[in-house]
């Protein structure tokens, strides 16, 4: 993708919630928020999807674009791409065979679960291994790590393996399944439900491939609410339930989207990162040569990888005690895994992904311009206060300074500038109002914490 | 633009911030990643041989369009005998700083293999400087 292009997000500021807290604008891993006129603003060139300003939101002020149920009138087939931690996030008594039958209520005619293809996937891992003396090879599981490393760590895009995810790859064999039965690609209705955003942005504006085969994507969150209700209001009886055919799967492909559920199975030394934090930290190591001899890193945006989604609804530690339940008894169970030679064939000639380019965060493409502006920054650097206060709509002086460099702020932004260089306090709260819009100022009672909250 | 490190002897736990910080100013001038690559792996090195060795030091980082010259200056024992420190697996490190890691004797000549140019003078019970090129 290059430089220029418009980037499609999964996360979307919602003005009329949005109060200008700072909360996301502090945790944004790639500093892409700047608070204007009392209202977060998004860079969109540097939004990775990460869904950190989701969580840190106290007043659900960010929302996700999702496809809702109505999309599925389009298809003739109507299946349902499950991950299995979708799964666990549902009370142990109820059984998967009861939250299968509800999906199908729901007006899906068909469900696959995502880790079908983790058998074929972790194969290929295996062999890409063997042939690559790229060291580390870093997965391309999470699609906020891979923008990540687009973004700030450019240099490491040509580490991370070229293999399709794990839901692409079952959403080939779902397209398999139903052309052979004779339906046309136009019929095929594929579905995912997310645990997070940065999945709906890698489906919506995908990194590697021109378009993604699945046609929608359903928020986790909201889809556990659609089932429970369809669970608490119908009742069904033993024998309905038997007709139900659940999917069968390996242990290792159940627990595939936690943390170590790669990195236990590949070969050589191997690391296990999750939370975007811990991620940046042993990347930038990696980066500096610090860390050597490494074969294969396993990086997930999320404590406690998927388990800890932003669209998951239990705690993420009781979901990864459901899920390790369902692998420890799923084994023996297994029968008429899907998996079969044709398969393995369809795939091996669908399963890679085109070269993945960086998008750098760099002051200017043109080197003498960068170093230019780079001592700007430095220079407006010995007049900013650099406690970072964010008072200026920042998230930090090094940053307002960069703006400022890039004419997207002013000096004057910062109140220890405004102390010091202005006589006329009309004037500060002008630019106070700027950045925190008009009602900064203004008494107001039903503000969360205050006296009549929620009035 | 020039870039200016105090690195303090014996503090390993702090060893690499200066070649990070460089590193992040590298990339935000767009930088070839790889000549980022080199510079950072040399600067590394140096400033580990500074913590390891020497009481302080200074190291400067001059970038402009040509090229990235990187001083690094410390008050220290000196090299007796810089031919020979530049021999792969030569080492004066003590076993205590090898026990973390560090003093495998590959250091100056990593630092030679990464850079276009490098130059060492040293005094001994003084200390030593050490120039690295890498040409843009």
């Amino acid at each position: 993708m290059s430089k220029n292009q418009i980037f499609s997000h999964a996360l979307e500021i919602d003005r009329s919630i949005c109060v200008g807290c700072t909360h996301c604008m502090r945790v944004c891993p790639t500093h892409a928020l700047r608070v204007r006129k009392g209202k977060a603003v998004l860079y969109p060139d540097r939004c990775i999807d990460c869904g950190e300003c989701f969580r840190a939101c106290p007043i659900n002020a960010i929302k996700i674009k999702e496809d809702d149920l109505s999309a599925l009138n389009k298809y003739k087939i109507k299946a349902a791409l499950v991950p299995s931690v979708m799964l666990g996030q549902f009370p142990d008594n109820l059984s998967i065979k009861r939250i299968y039958k509800a999906i199908y209520e729901l007006g899906f005619t068909h469900i696959y679960e995502v880790e079908q293809s983790i058998e074929f996937l972790r194969k290929q891992i295996f062999n890409y291994q063997k042939k690559s003396n790229i060291k580390p090879l870093i997965s391309s599981f999470c699609p906020a790590i891979v923008r990540l490393i687009q973004v700030r760590f450019p240099s490491l895009t040509e580490n991370i393996i070229k293999l399709r995810t794990p839901k692409d790859l079952t959403a080939e064999i779902i397209i398999d399944d139903f052309t052979r039965q004779g339906f046309s690609i136009d019929e095929i209705g594929i579905f995912y439900i997310t645990p997070c955003a940065a999945k709906i942005a890698a489906i919506k504006s995908p990194v590697g491939e021109e378009k993604s085969v699945i046609n929608g994507v359903i928020n986790m969150n909201s889809f556990f609410n659609m089932i429970m209700n369809k669970c608490n209001s119908n009742h069904y009886t033993e024998e309905e339930l038997m007709e139900i055919q659940t999917t069968s799967l390996p242990p290792m492909a159940i627990t595939w989207s936690l943390t170590r559920g790669e990195a236990q199975y590949v070969k050589g030394r191997s690391f296990a990162v999750d939370g975007i934090v811990n991620v940046c930290d042993f990347l930038e190591k990696i980066e500096n040569d610090e860390i050597q001899d490494v074969d294969f890193l396993e990086l997930r945006a999320c404590d406690e990888s998927c388990a800890g989604g932003i669209l998951c609804t239990k705690n993420r530690f009781l979901t990864i005690e459901s899920m390790y339940k369902r692998a420890s008894t799923s084994y023996n169970k297994r029968k008429n895994i899907k998996f079969n030679k044709n398969i393995e064939k369809l795939l091996i000639n669908k399963m890679n992904i085109t070269s993945i380019e960086p998008r750098p965060m760099n002051l200017d493409n043109d080197v003498e311009k960068a170093i230019k502006k780079l001592e700007r920054i430095r220079e407006i650097m010995c007049f900013l206060p650099n406690i970072d206060c964010g008072l200026c709509g920042a998230p930090n002086c090094k940053n307002l300074a960069e703006d400022i460099t890039n004419n997207k702020a002013h000096i004057s932004d910062c109140v220890f500038i405004q102390y010091k260089n202005l006589t006329d306090t009309e004037q500060a709260k002008n630019i106070l109002t700027k950045i925190w819009g008009e009602n900064i100022f203004e008494k107001d009672c039903s503000k969360k914490g205050a006296k009549y909250e929620g009035s | 633009m020039i870039l200016t490190y105090k690195v303090q002897g014996g503090d390993f736990s702090n060893a690499g911030k200066c070649s990070s910080e460089v590193k992040k100013v590298l990339k935000q001038l767009n930088i070839d990643h790889k000549i980022i690559k080199k510079v950072v792996i040399a600067l590394y090195e140096g400033e580990v041989n500074i913590v390891a060795h020497a009481y302080h030091g200074v190291i400067t980082v001059e970038i402009n369009t040509e090229k990235i010259k990187i001083t690094l200056k410390d008050e220290g024992p000196g090299i007796p005998d810089i031919n020979k420190a530049m021999e792969q697996g030569y080492s004066t490190a003590s076993p205590i700083v090898r026990e973390l890691g560090f003093g495998a004797g590959m250091g100056l000549p990593n630092m030679k293999k990464n850079t276009d140019y490098m130059h060492i003078s040293s005094e001994v019970n003084k200390g030593t400087e050490v120039i690295l090129i890498n040409y843009l």
